[in-house]
């Protein structure tokens, strides 16, 4: 199915945040995980299921003054 | 200690020397700058994770005791500024947020209007909101209104490294805001924030002119030291300036 994100259109082959997340080999300690404009707590990300046309925001604290 | 505090909401700091993370060779550096400059708050920015180059979790480069200042740098309106705050504060937990609506990319000057709408919506939802603006008084006595916690001129664009350029219209804002008057941006050397703090000042924030010397920790110790000379001065009340010579010895004759 095809979601969006960080701004681009992506087939992804799991319904499963926790999943994705692990495909796409990112940090789990810094993420911050924005789904259909709300904030997703880590210990919800297990039971959050994507679906067609979901936008997803995937983001982390960096270096800023 | 010190009975001489910032409040910034409902916390107190014996710093008045806030710090950025932006623009360090080596993120391994803050925590040896912190200790250095004893600043309390350290800003942050939240972005979209960049997949090809993995780095390192700024958070664990700030220890536990140091307050979280996220900035809503990236933000061109107001709205995204709010959302932005939203997304800092549930993940990091911190209250503080650093209003940052920048639409013009060449000398990032914060557009005050968008800044004074986010400023209205993220108080009334219990943010510590500590708006970077031009320094406008008619602009700061509103954000005041609103709720802000504090306001932050800029003495000169960021990143410029120029000084207090801005100082007559933050010696207006020192002498009619109730809020802290926190000067961010543009401040290069140990002298600007001598000077700023100086004037009356609450505090400043330095970034780039920290993170970006030849030895950042030691940079950092130098504007410790200097905000804390200028904060001294201030208290002590400056001496009057004239145009002419006022004799420091006594003017009678010797010798003669």
């Amino acid at each position: 199915m095809r979601i969006k994100i960080n701004g681009r259109d992506q087939d992804i082959d799991t319904g499963s945040l926790t999943e994705l997340i692990d495909q796409m080999d990112l940090p789990p300690s810094s993420l911050v995980v924005e789904h259909n404009l709300r904030l997703v707590p880590q210990d919800q990300w297990a039971t959050t299921r994507l679906e067609e046309g979901d936008v997803l925001e995937l983001l982390n604290f960096v270096g800023g003054g | 200690m010190t009975d001489d505090t910032l409040q910034l909401g409902n916390k107190t700091f014996t710093s008045r020397l806030l710090t950025g993370t932006g623009k360090f060779a080596d993120n391994a550096l803050i925590s040896g700058m912190l200790e250095a400059s004893g600043s309390q708050i350290i800003t942050v920015a939240l972005r979209r994770i960049d997949q090809q180059s993995k780095t390192d979790n700024i958070l664990d480069s700030i220890p536990q005791n140091v307050t979280l200042l996220p900035n809503t740098s990236g933000a061109r309106t107001a709205e995204q500024a709010v959302r932005i705050a939203r997304i800092a504060r549930a993940a990091s937990g911190t209250n503080f947020i650093k209003i940052e609506v920048i639409t013009d990319a060449r000398y990032l000057m914060p557009d005050n209007q968008e800044t004074l709408a986010a400023t209205e919506i993220l108080a009334k939802e219990g943010f510590i909101v500590l708006p970077y603006i031009l320094p406008d008084l008619p602009l700061a006595k509103r954000l005041e209104s609103a709720g802000a916690a504090a306001v932050m001129p800029l003495g000169a664009p960021i990143g410029t490294n120029r000084g207090l350029e801005t100082k007559p219209l933050i010696a207006m804002l020192i002498e009619n805001c109730r809020v802290p008057v926190i000067v961010d941006a543009g401040l290069g050397l140990p002298s600007h924030a001598a000077a700023a703090m100086e004037m009356g000042a609450d505090a400043v924030l330095v970034n780039t002119a920290i993170a970006t010397a030849g030895d950042p920790v030691t940079m950092g110790k130098a504007f410790e030291l200097a905000v804390r000379a200028g904060r001294k001065a201030y208290l002590s009340g400056g001496g009057q300036c004239s145009d002419q010579a006022v004799a420091s010895s006594p003017l009678t004759g010797f010798l003669n």
